[in-house]
């Protein structure tokens, strides 16, 4: 029905003088709870829809979006959108993709639940057993920030004015602990959590209770270590988010800007050849796998860098049509109009295990937090502050606090010294346990 | 766009959705209240306006309107909250029975009176507000910005300039008995840079806004200050060196900078981490925490700034509270819920960034006032050190009171003089033991000018800071220059 809704908003654009449009309705449902200390803190229940829309006047372009799905908000919408689209300034560029390419029969890609849905008690009952998993765990687990569980339902549906519109329906669920430990007046917390596509894909609450309070646990002690040029040792936590911001400089919009430091370099080696990373839409029950992107266009496996090289950008079609490519399908849409994102992205795994990479080090640093923005997209140069512990003689020691690590991305990937053999897709973006042979890390 | 600004909230709601006071007293009190501490209904409606240049013309424009309404119940330390984006009586009725299902096993004692002090404020009603400009002014305003940083420098190669413009409507319903209303304008203008000399290249961004209205960016020639200064910053980048790495003296220019306070104290005396006892600062009330050169203060009430608000979005007025005078904590921000069960007031910074949210305790403009040194004598009093100007974002762990803040404009200080520009590093420090290091405040307190949005749990909002220049004696500066 809604699908119908988006078709008839489309056709309302053209009649106004729009030369073509395209839309995005998502819907969804959400539920989630929060317990602290065993008792129950928060309940949420939310119901939410959006609408977005881009409206093209031959060469231009304008944007719009509303939550409010009312006929008379609807028409407004459109209505304004066209007119916005009379004054913005033509660009060769802008358009919609060509109608050949958009997909034909969406694959199903097993992104939805099922089974019957539970409880609100039962629910609340997983966040509870991870809760006080963690609580009972260890001694030194004296208070909580809480545990929380999640679920969410939803559709998306695209459409074009030239008659294009499908849709595919997701489910998402997750669970996170976030415990504190106490020692000598030290406090430290740290979190642990599951999210899958399936209800039955969420890891057991307990388990991960216990994963959250040993994290907290090791942090009690932490202390500065004086600077020094050492190797560092990413857990596959941080080192995953070390890909996010490779893929945010492979992202068209950074490129056509020249604001990118991957800029000029496709083909070229900028890794050490261990490292290979993929952006792979099509796994079944991937917590980022879309059958199709924000433009109707068919997702695939891309081979972002292959055995250190770059061997593609990540592109929407204006993006791709500024710089003289073909989009790669990785159009996201936001209320804004479009951008790219990734969908499910990694980083391939190596042979060694975390323990014989961590054994490899004289000195150096094992890193499993990092906090603060100080990643350059422009130049690569990266300096975060770091949480982990310190390496001696292959040996995990003492646990470590505010310090930073620093370098520079492109140096850092092409110092990749070794590649762990743990790759989990515990999220949409994940590497295993990665080793960078040299970095400064910034204390006393 | 234009009924907004110029209509009550209570009769907005009233007209567009059907939903009179009494309407909305009926969904409190028939079906929260009876069981429940507190609860209040919060409808919203936004409109949102972004204009964007690049490569010298406007081509992306976009509005957006969104709408929606929460409701809660809260009974003891529990939380009941269901929202919809669908404003109707059914609906709301629906979502409080939801919401109150949380407090059905709960013992009741009845509404809890939290005081709260003062009336709404008047801070940013507007003549114009942004959605009554001319778009051809708007469109005009960013090609000038595009002009003048290409202009400011040879070596520009990008420009990227965007001008957004919000309104948002609130009515609030509270349990107290009063519904009260806000119309919230926010308007920003942010310009980027991108230059380019011998294949090296640098990114330069400036801006600001708040609660102002367009004419605001014509001031001054205001547009032209913030295009300069982000043409120079990128230049200014092009010949950086290494950042050093290590724990030296660090003097922090006024105004951005104070993104250290909203890091390094403000989170940690936010209600609810002292209630739950996981802030660093918890239990430390009325002890030392800072030099006691250092006075911090939140203040929601200062005229069009972007931080500010009339009352927060449980409908209590804001107000100006001093969290650390002279180095000694003294106050807490709260929202409702933790006012009540720590037994204190509720101090206005109950916020949320729409109603898909519950409302939590949130900064509003933390600032620290003017110290009585001369900001060139704190310079010249450091023998070798760091002298950062421009800070790009920060994050901090409340529990074991760790902050970072980026610097994206920094200086070495050699012998008492500002010397070479270096490259971009992130700055880490534990709250307590920074603030307590903080030799010198200068007389020169500027307030941002208008950019900054906080972060906490998912929830953004609009927030501000301040800051004389400060010498900090020892913190460690994350470059890669051993």
């Amino acid at each position: 029905m809604n699908m119908d809704l988006l078709v008839s908003v489309l056709a309302r654009a053209v009649a106004q003088g729009a030369t073509e449009a395209d839309g995005y309705l998502v819907e969804d449902s959400a539920f989630s709870a929060s317990v602290r200390l065993g008792d129950l803190e928060t309940v949420t229940h939310a119901r939410d829809a959006r609408l977005s829309l881009r409206v093209f006047a031959g060469r231009a372009s304008a944007a719009a979006s509303t939550s409010d799905l009312s006929r008379e908000s609807l028409a407004r919408v459109v209505d304004e959108a066209t007119s916005l689209a009379n004054v913005t300034a033509d660009d060769p560029h802008a358009g919609l993709p060509d109608p050949a390419d958009l997909i034909k029969g969406v694959p199903d890609l097993d992104l939805a639940d099922t089974s019957p849905e539970e409880t609100p008690e039962a629910k609340i009952e997983v966040a509870r057993r991870c809760e006080a998993a963690a609580l009972e765990s260890d001694p030194s687990i004296t208070n909580s920030e809480g545990a929380e569980y999640y679920d969410r339902r939803a559709r998306y549906v695209y459409a074009t004015s030239q008659g294009f519109a499908r849709g595919y329906t997701t489910t998402t669920f997750g669970i996170s602990v976030s415990p504190v430990a106490t020692r000598n007046g030290q406090m430290q917390r740290d979190s642990w959590y599951s999210t899958a596509r399936k209800r039955g894909g969420i890891e057991d609450p307990a388990a991960v209770g216990r994963t959250a309070a040993a994290r907290a646990v090791r942090r009690l002690g932490a202390r500065k270590v004086k600077t020094a040029e050492v190797p560092v040792v990413f857990d596959p936590e941080t080192a995953a988010s070390l890909l996010r911001s490779l893929a945010g400089a492979a992202s068209g919009p950074s490129l056509y800007r020249r604001a990118s430091f991957l800029l000029d370099r496709l083909g070229t080696k900028i890794a050490a050849p261990a490292v290979t990373i993929v952006d792979d839409a099509l796994i079944p029950a991937g917590l980022g796998s879309r059958p199709f992107d924000g433009e109707g266009l068919p997702t695939a496996r891309t081979v972002l860098v292959r055995e250190g090289v770059l061997g593609s950008y990540l592109l929407d079609t204006y993006s791709a049509r500024k710089l003289g490519m073909a989009s790669t399908h990785h159009a996201a849409r936001d209320g804004n109009g479009v951008s790219v994102s990734t969908s499910n992205l990694m980083l391939l795994p190596g042979r060694a295990t975390p323990s014989e990479l961590i054994g490899s080090v004289r000195r150096g640093l094992y890193v499993t937090e990092l906090i603060g923005f100080g990643v350059n997209g422009v130049t690569g140069d990266y300096s975060r502050g770091a949480v982990g512990l310190w390496i001696e003689n292959g040996e995990l020691t003492y646990p470590v606090e505010e310090v930073t690590v620093a370098g520079n991305l492109l140096e850092m990937f092409q110092a990749v010294e070794g590649i762990g053999a743990d790759l989990v897709l515990r999220d949409r973006t994940a590497a295993p346990t990665l080793m960078i042979g040299r970095m400064v890390v910034a204390g006393n | 766009m234009t009924e907004l600004a110029r209509t009550r909230p209570e009769s907005f709601f009233a007209d567009r959705f059907n939903l009179t006071e009494s309407l909305l007293a009926r969904v409190l009190g028939g079906n929260l209240l009876a069981r429940a501490d507190d609860a209040d209904v919060y409808l919203e409606y936004r409109v949102n306006e972004e204009l964007q240049l690049e490569d010298g013309a406007v081509k992306k424009a976009s509005r957006h309107v969104s709408q929606g309404a929460g409701v809660r119940a809260l009974s003891g330390t529990r939380t009941g909250y269901a929202h919809t984006d669908d404003i109707s009586l059914q609906n709301l009725e629906e979502a409080a029975r939801q919401a109150r299902a949380i407090a059905d096993r709960a013992s009741t004692s009845g509404v809890v009176a939290v005081p709260s002090r003062g009336r709404p404020h008047d801070l940013y009603t507007l003549a114009e507000p942004p959605f009554e400009t001319d778009l051809a002014k708007k469109l005009e305003l960013l090609r000038k910005v595009d002009g003048a940083v290409r202009a400011a420098d040879p070596r520009v190669t990008q420009v990227i300039a965007s001008l957004t413009g919000e309104e948002v409507v609130t009515l609030i319903a509270t349990a107290s008995g009063w519904t009260v209303g806000d119309v919230r304008p926010l308007t920003r203008l942010n310009v980027t840079a991108i230059a380019e000399e011998r294949g090296r290249r640098e990114i330069g961004t400036y801006g600001g806004g708040g609660r102002v209205a367009f004419d605001f960016f014509l001031e001054d020639e205001r547009w032209r200050r913030f295009a300069r200064e982000a043409a120079r910053q990128a230049v200014l980048k092009l010949r950086a060196v290494d950042a050093p790495a290590g724990t030296m003296t660090v003097v922090l220019g006024p105004g951005w900078p104070g993104i250290l306070l909203h890091e390094a104290v403000g989170h940690g005396l936010e209600g609810d981490f002292n209630r739950k006892g996981t802030s660093a600062f918890a239990g430390r009330m009325g002890q030392k925490v800072a030099s006691e050169l250092v006075t911090v203060i939140d203040d929601g009430t200062i005229p069009n700034r972007r931080g500010s608000l009339n009352v927060d979005d449980e409908g209590t007025p804001t107000g100006r509270t001093v969290l650390i005078e002279k180095g000694v904590l003294v106050g807490y921000m709260q929202d409702r819920l933790n006012a009540r069960l720590m037994g204190m007031v509720a101090t206005g910074n109950g916020r949320r960034e729409s109603y898909a949210y519950p409302p939590m305790p949130r900064m509003t403009n933390t600032f620290m006032p003017a110290g009585e040194d001369d900001p060139e004598d704190i310079i010249r009093s450091v023998k070798r050190g760091l002298y950062a100007v421009s800070f790009g974002g920060g994050q901090v762990d409340i529990t074991n009171g760790k902050f970072v803040f980026s610097a994206s404009e920094a200086y070495l200080v050699e012998d008492g003089r500002v010397t070479v520009p270096v490259k971009g590093a992130t700055l880490i420090g534990n709250g307590p033991e920074a603030l307590s290091r903080i030799s010198r405040v200068g007389r020169d307190l500027k307030l941002d000018e208008g950019v900054g949005t906080c972060g906490k749990e998912g929830q953004s909002v609009p927030v501000g800071v301040g800051l004389p220049t400060i010498r900090i004696d020892d913190l460690t500066v994350g470059g890669t220059a051993v």
